[in-house]
């Protein structure tokens, strides 16, 4: 299947470490899950999936922390449905009484090249061939389509996408210092720990997440195949 | 009526004496980048502003009621009547898949049809598979200055103290010093958008669009306080694309509004000092450009 290469910015981005998400601190680059949402922004349906196959890091990594006022509670079902049935009732939600003050340490000026492709699941359906969602995915992408707009981890992060060729250059990568590049596993891999890879909705009621040792190969993450050993549950 | 465009805009606003967003980490100063120096208004406070003007003007009647509140505009604690569920009305046009759907199905559809904020913003409910998330159609990101903004630092007193034993320590003199933060002036810009396919998921319509424009142009008229100083709207504008997936990258519509120093000015501080470049010509064909302000 053919690979696309979607290059993404924005000033700011948030890849949330699960075990950090209280106080959100964001993984050091793009998680392939959120590739996969930027992917699934512009075209999805059931009968697809797609494969997110590496992202380049073509910006240094830099931090920002911003700390905001934030709602600690979630709507309840019971009192909705409560209210809904007796016609009358109070909702709503005070936030000087569920205030929560969060800090996150986000990344900024983020560029990204992320490499993908799609599967067509196989009760896809007779209607539903490749080459359709081939020539869909271009049309959109080219003409800076999408279904809602894209973003980098958090939705108030919204990113610049565009579609290029997947075999161009990075002039980016040509004007990093050697600490930046270090930083970005120029010379030596950067190991980057375990990083979460998806989740996985086999178990729709009950989605499970998986893992994977990220490491960062001269400015690339290379993600390993789904369903491969380097993915652990 | 259901929306049938997809919409990005950008909201200029502008501040003078003011601080336009406190950072609680600084001390409330407020929110500068460090390395640029260009002040920061974050996504929730501008979202928080919409909210507040939406309640102040519905009266936190259905279906314009919000749900996370200030206690500011709060007057709902009596009881009052809510519209009654009319189920054939619920499940007509919305997704094939989700008729006659369950309890959790109903509970987010009234949300919707009841709270503004839940349709415009989406919301978190703890219903259903994967946290039953609301995702709204309107995004919106944080506001930076054009110019990096120099917080000012103002020491304030008052003339009486808190309690008795302060009064006696001060032997009568009772006075209190206190600070506040401004900023000389500041021009900001934000981007937002708007998806037609998550306005059709929550019920978000033609009508709720026109008031979220109403309330972009008119929240901050709406929310004087002692911190703010004048902020207020200088300009929305809004691009509007024939086609539901949009007929150009937001971003290269957004690069067509440019906010630029007069030249000779050094200093700003006012929005005269601007000039708001707005490059019309050659718009991708099948957008067009709404100047709300």
């Amino acid at each position: 299947m053919k690979t696309y290469c979607l290059e993404v910015s924005s000033d700011l981005a948030c890849f949330t470490r699960p075990e950090m998400k209280v106080e959100r601190v964001s993984y050091d680059v793009m998680t392939p899950s959120s590739a996969r949402a930027v992917f699934e922004s512009i075209l999805w349906k059931p009968a697809i999936r797609w494969h997110i196959e590496k992202i380049e890091v073509l910006r240094p990594i830099h931090w920002i922390t911003v700390r905001r006022n934030e709602v600690g509670a979630v709507i309840s079902m019971r009192n909705t449905q409560e209210v809904m049935n007796k016609n009358a009732g109070c909702l709503g939600l005070n936030i000087e009484d569920e205030r929560q003050q969060r800090a996150g340490l986000f990344l900024r000026d983020v560029t990204y090249r992320i490499h993908a492709h799609f599967e067509l699941l196989p009760d896809a359906g007779e209607n539903n061939t490749a080459a359709k969602f081939l020539d869909m995915f271009e049309r959109r992408a080219g003409k800076g389509q999408c279904v809602n707009q894209p973003y980098l981890g958090c939705r108030e992060f919204a990113c610049d996408f565009r579609l290029v060729d997947t075999e161009t250059t990075h002039p980016a990568w040509e004007t990093l210092s050697a600490a930046e590049k270090t930083d970005l596993g120029f010379e030596s891999k950067r190991d980057l720990g375990w990083m979460l890879y998806d989740m996985d909705f086999s178990n729709v009621t009950n989605p499970q997440p998986k893992f994977f040792r990220a490491k960062l190969e001269n400015g690339v993450l290379h993600v390993p195949s789904w369903n491969s050993e380097e993915v652990r549950g | 009526m259901a929306l049938k465009n997809r919409y990005d805009f950008v909201l200029l606003f502008d501040v003078k004496d003011g601080n336009p967003n406190g950072d609680p980490d600084a001390g409330n100063l407020p929110r500068v980048d460090a390395e640029t120096g260009r002040g920061l208004v974050t996504d929730v406070s501008l979202k928080r502003k919409v909210r507040n003007f939406i309640g102040l003007v519905k009266g936190e009647q259905p279906p314009y009621e919000i749900y996370i509140k200030e206690k500011a505009v709060l007057n709902n604690q009596n009881k009052r009547a809510y519209i009654g569920i009319n189920k054939a009305e619920l499940l007509e046009g919305d997704d094939k898949k989700r008729k006659g759907g369950n309890a959790v199905e109903e509970a987010r559809l009234w949300m919707c049809r009841n709270f503004y904020d839940v349709r415009t913003f989406g919301a978190v409910m703890s219903t259903g598979i994967n946290c039953g998330q609301v995702r709204g159609p309107v995004q919106m990101t944080f506001a930076r200055s054009v110019d990096p903004v120099v917080p000012q630092e103002h020491a304030i007193t008052r003339m009486a103290v808190a309690t008795e034993a302060e009064a006696e320590k001060q032997s009568g003199d009772n006075r209190t010093m206190g600070r506040k933060f401004t900023v000389p002036y500041g021009l900001y810009i934000a981007h937002g958008f708007v998806s037609s396919f998550l306005a059709k998921q929550t019920g978000f319509d033609e009508s709720d669009l026109e008031l979220l424009w109403q309330a972009l142009i008119q929240m901050f008229d709406h929310d004087r306080s002692a911190a703010r100083g004048e902020m207020a709207t200088r300009g929305l504008y809004v691009f509007k694309h024939d086609n539901e997936l949009g007929n150009a990258p937001a971003f290269s519509l957004f690069e067509r509004i440019q906010p630029k120093r007069k030249d000779g000015v050094v200093v700003p501080r006012s929005v005269e000092d601007y000039q708001v470049s707005v490059i019309e010509d050659e718009l991708p064909s099948g957008v067009t450009l709404e100047k709300k302000v």
